[in-house]
């Protein structure tokens, strides 16, 4: 991979661990207001049901983790496992489409 | 400090499959741990093999595994890092063994090759002196990574070294960054490309290991943070 590409990675996790930092926060706040009034199936599908806000914020947030998670995945792939070149990316690839297919599915069931 | 009394001393022999074989040196008063390796090279066992030059902490050549942290023995006193009257005495890790505690550097020296740590000049002698200003934010980071010895205890101490063969290393990457805010160097482009990825400065955890060690109290960390400012800027404008 060119020197280029690697910092391209590089700037793509550093980016998305920033989003990350701010989606956890509202995430772990939003949990623990929300479980105020006790915590149903009912009540939290009420809340999320076609609001556009919901799905662009946790759209983002599941897009940042498939970004974010296989270039660190990589990096330990070659540090603990010294396992490196094409086929440890596309492993690592693989696991970001997973994550975002997993992501993506979660979020349209409590949003759409 | 206890003169009159004995160290028990665990110096390493042989190759990668050697082993510590243990030495009784007398305590002299600010002694250092270069003196109790010479002590015991030349009273005791004179096929010992250690490698030191200035004995001031100027050429860099002592370096040495004491007691589990890289340190230079000449500038390292015996009552400083003595635990119970013991020491244990081993090579720089993370390079191969010589012999006792003698390592090749090869490696680690080619590696400010690879970054690039070479002047390139884009004048000529009939060109006038150039003229840096002591003052400039540029030469200013200069200077604080100026002093690098070339030891080697930074790339001995270094855990992404001993994950990733490739990575250049502290001290290497430090090096570039010193050019990287020369004015006069023309070979800026190849430079961040040769200090960029996973190789490079971007294998860095800032673990700090190598800023806690070096004897001459740089901060090759804050020289790798800086490089991953400036290949971050280059490779959003396209010029890396």
């Amino acid at each position: 991979m060119s020197a280029r590409s690697e910092t391209m990675l590089w700037i793509a996790q550093r980016a998305t661990a920033a989003l990350l930092a701010l989606c956890v926060l509202v995430h772990l706040i939003t949990m623990t207001v929300a479980v105020q009034g006790g915590l149903t199936a009912a009540e939290l599908l009420g809340r999320t049901r076609g609001n556009l806000a919901w799905a662009a914020f946790y759209g983002l947030f599941v897009l940042a983790v498939a970004i974010h998670a296989p270039i660190g995945l990589r990096t330990v792939a070659g540090e603990w496992l010294q396992w490196r070149g094409r086929a440890a990316d596309v492993c690592c690839v693989a696991i970001g489409v997973l994550l975002l297919a997993l992501g993506a599915r979660a979020v349209a069931a409590v949003t759409l | 400090m206890q003169v009159g009394s004995n160290l028990d001393v665990d110096v390493w022999r042989g190759g990668a499959e050697g082993g510590y074989q243990r030495y009784q040196v007398p305590r002299q008063d600010s002694q250092t741990v270069l003196d109790v390796v010479t002590w015991i090279q030349r009273r005791l066992d004179p096929t010992l093999a250690y490698r030191f030059a200035c004995r001031v902490g100027m050429c860099g050549s002592c370096a040495m595994t004491v007691n589990g942290k890289a340190r230079w023995s000449c500038r390292t006193h015996v009552a400083k890092v003595a635990q119970d009257s013991r020491l244990t005495i081993a090579p720089l890790a993370n390079l191969p063994i010589v012999r006792d505690l003698v390592t090749d550097m090869r490696e680690f020296f080619d590696k400010w090759a690879r970054a690039k740590g070479q002047f390139s000049s884009t004048a000529t002698r009939r060109d006038d002196f150039a003229r840096v200003a002591p003052a400039s934010s540029a030469r200013k980071e200069i200077d604080a990574a100026i002093e690098c010895i070339g030891c080697g205890i930074c790339y001995a101490s270094c855990d992404v070294v001993a994950w990733n063969p490739a990575y250049l290393g502290p001290a290497a990457l430090n090096r570039a960054w010193t050019l990287v805010n020369d004015s006069r160097d023309g070979d800026q482009s190849a430079r961040l490309a040769a200090v960029a990825g996973d190789a490079g400065c971007h294998a860095c955890h800032t673990q700090s290991t190598c800023t806690e060690r070096c004897p001459k109290l740089l901060s090759p960390t804050s020289s790798i943070a800086g490089l991953k400012r400036a290949t971050t800027r280059a490779a959003l404008k396209g010029a890396l």
